[in-house]
């Protein structure tokens, strides 16, 4: 497992924000994101209708689940491959290691998969002596830095030109030191043929899933780039990571979530690339993978079901919601401190790997609803979110401080009259106090919030005197 | 057995035991019939219409198509593209009757090899099973006849396609296999056009690990509608 900083997300934000790098980086990117898919959606008038048909077939393939990863299993078979079912991280892991053994894989090219970070496959494989080549562009430069990817589908969202030129001078260095990278058309073109070779030597390939299919038994890629075809077609050994939720039941179906999924990604109508794999080599066939293996991860997916968080299952890794998101915008994904950032990372993170470690990731949200509002399945993310701080407080994980504010505050608003005297009292007081400057750059229990910013002075009554008012009045 | 463990757990989640026959007849039914859910309005046309949203989405995606009369015009239209774009006229060429009846004689320069792709092969030619026209994509089924590596490894593929295997949605190209492939072939790729990233401070570049450029000679065999 990648030790996970989540614990440390405020000091992992602190460093976030001073970062001139990242703030580059975040600034460019960011809107981009934001305008393309705008675009697409703008572009295809039944997106919403669209978004309501991909949340019902995840939820019916969810309720499901069982009897569809055993069809799924079964047609697997049937074309030739086989399904390797694992509990957890551990059993995965050992899982490929013993294939890869098998083949006697001494490399490993690599598609871009998330739960291949989950369960870093790459650490385990390097542990007993097999090479492991991430191949999509993003990854391949986070592994050259030995980093976790900071985005799920843009994994070197937070790194700039000047890393790019001085990740691969220090990696390739057998190439001439006087060379040029004057523009990204530069890097992409080192990258090309440097793993050129490494596709063409590779024993086995690993990809990531992001659908398997019941009807077929295929397992589903989404790329731009063709690497992870290169990666599924040149090794004589094929072996797909996924994880049990991605299963939907058939090929009509997770063409409905294939539409909703590149545009909430990255603006496209379609990704370059959408591949569907079905077992191993054809007699006849002139190339493929001679052995095709699907690793069948549940890693804390099961235990979702029949909980608040089984609405999390129906995630189809877009980053919609991070790409959308204030808090990510500010800190990116780093500062998230594990493998999944942003809005979903929020939620999924402390089912994976504790409440207690990752508490602090569903706190760090302003629940403007932004992730909501542009989730292709329609994930209620600041409600888990919520439900999440809900369990924290349960099980008194939240600091002394923060319970005793909100004990206070309990007290009060269970008390309306008792409320509205304090708060008036607040407000008249506050107003009086601040009324030279109009505001407050310090404040005596709130220095954490008064450091970044000033509190402006009441200028007259609460809110709900106002109202009251009003209401008198006859305006509302 | 984990199988066992994750079924189990599954079920526990979804508190109930495995499904009561009725219900697996019923989902057993959704497999076997694969109903189709909304399908956007955009490629619902006549197919001459079709085919010049084929053409229009596969162009905005980097693309280029050369529209020919018929399948004798294949090597002239396959010898002037590569002559345009100063490339060699050496070609891997997939195995499939189709480009195989094609009178490539008739063009003596270009140099043609059938087969699967290797590292060194520049120019790959393809048979295309079908065009989506709702966003220009190509349906690349693999077989014997139509190696995957012609579609990867190659700097430059040129698929040759019948407008007449030109459809509108995703679903309709699903069919079309189930109706003349039947069974899941090994592989298929839907590819819209060429390779790119965005890796590199998320800003588009054509030519990733994947071909670099994506023509399509289209061969008007369709009466117009």
């Amino acid at each position: 497992m990648h030790i996970a900083t989540s614990p440390a997300f405020k000091e992992n934000a602190h460093a976030a924000l001073a970062n001139a790098g990242l703030q580059k980086a975040l600034a460019r990117s960011g809107p981009s994101f934001i305008a393309r898919r705008a675009a697409a959606v703008a572009n295809l008038p039944e997106f919403e209708k669209l978004r309501d048909t991909a949340r019902d077939i995840k939820n019916h393939a969810l309720a499901n689940l069982d009897f569809y990863l055993e069809a799924y299993e079964a047609k697997v078979l049937e074309s030739g491959g086989k399904v390797h079912w694992c509990n957890d991280a551990e059993e995965a892991r050992e899982a490929v290691l013993a294939i890869c053994e098998a083949a006697g894989a001494r490399t490993v090219t690599k598609g871009k998969s998330m739960i291949g970070e989950e369960i870093a496959i790459n650490d385990h494989l390097e542990k007993h002596g097999i090479t492991p080549v991430e191949t999509d562009l993003g990854e391949y430069i986070i592994q050259l830095r030995h980093e976790l990817p900071s985005h799920i589908i843009a994994p070197a969202f937070h790194l700039n030109m000047e890393d790019w030129e001085d990740a691969f001078r220090k990696a390739h260095s057998d190439l001439p030191a006087h060379r040029q990278f004057n523009e990204r058309r530069d890097v992409l073109i080192e990258a090309r043929a440097k793993l050129r070779s490494k596709f063409l030597a590779a024993d086995v390939g690993i990809t990531g899933a992001n659908f398997l299919i019941a009807e077929t038994g295929s397992s589903v890629i989404v790329t731009n780039e063709g690497n992870g075809d290169l990666t599924q077609t040149l090794p004589r050994v094929h072996i797909v990571l996924a994880s049990i939720e991605k299963c939907v039941p058939t090929l009509e179906d997770c063409t409905s979530l294939l539409r909703v999924l590149a545009r909430s990604a990255t603006g496209q109508d379609f990704s370059v690339y959408t591949t569907f794999s079905t077992g191993a080599r054809r007699p006849g066939d002139l190339d493929g993978p001679e052995e095709y293996h699907v690793v069948l991860i549940d890693n804390g997916r099961s235990g979702m079901l029949g909980t608040d968080f089984q609405e999390m299952l129906r995630c189809i890794r877009c980053a919609a919601c991070m790409n959308h998101c204030p808090v990510y915008g500010a800190v990116g994904g780093h500062a998230y401190g594990w493998v999944y950032p942003g809005p979903m990372g929020a939620v999924l993170t402390p089912s994976l790997i504790g409440v207690d470690k990752a508490g602090h990731l569903p706190n760090a949200s302003t629940f403007c609803g932004k992730c909501e509002s542009v989730c292709p399945v329609r994930i209620p993310l600041p409600k888990l979110m919520r439900h999440w701080r809900e369990r924290e407080f349960e099980r008194h994980l939240t600091p002394a401080s923060v319970r005793a504010n909100l004990g206070l505050w309990g007290f009060f608003v269970r008390r309306p009259a008792l409320y509205r005297l304090a708060t008036r009292a607040a407000a008249v007081g506050l107003g009086l106090f601040g009324r030279k400057k109009g505001r407050f750059t310090r404040m005596p229990m709130a220095s954490g919030w008064t450091a970044g910013r000033d509190l402006p002075a009441p200028e007259g009554d609460t809110f709900f005197a106002r109202y009251a008012k009003a209401q008198r009045a006859g305006q509302v | 057995m984990s199988k066992q463990e994750i079924l189990t757990a599954i079920r526990r989640g979804l508190k109930r035991g495995p499904l009561p026959s009725d219900q697996a007849t019923m989902l057993r039914g959704h497999l076997a019939q694969h109903p189709r859910h909304l399908i956007p309005a955009r490629s619902r046309l006549p197919h001459s219409e079709q085919v010049d949203l084929f053409v229009r989405n596969v162009e905005k995606e980097f693309g280029s198509v050369t529209r020919v009369a018929d399948m004798d015009a294949v090597p002239g239209a396959v010898a002037d593209y590569l002559a345009a774009q100063n490339l060699p006229g050496s070609l891997i060429m997939a195995p499939h009757p189709d480009l195989r009846a094609i009178p490539w004689s008739a063009r003596p320069l270009l140099d043609i090899r059938e087969g699967r792709a290797e590292a060194s092969d520049a120019v790959s030619v393809q048979h295309g099973f079908a065009g989506i026209a709702e966003t220009g994509t190509l349906m690349l089924p693999s077989a014997p006849e139509r190696p995957v590596t012609l579609n990867l490894l190659a700097d430059t593929e040129i698929a040759v396609l019948r407008a007449s295997a030109i459809v509108g949605a995703y679903e309709e190209a699903w069919d079309k296999l189930r109706a003349e492939i039947g069974g899941m072939p090994r592989n298929v790729m839907l590819i819209t056009g060429p390779s790119r990233s965005a890796d590199i401070e998320q800003t588009l570049e054509l030519g990733a690990h994947g071909p670099r450029r994506l023509h399509i000679v289209l061969v008007e065999d369709a009466a117009t509608a």
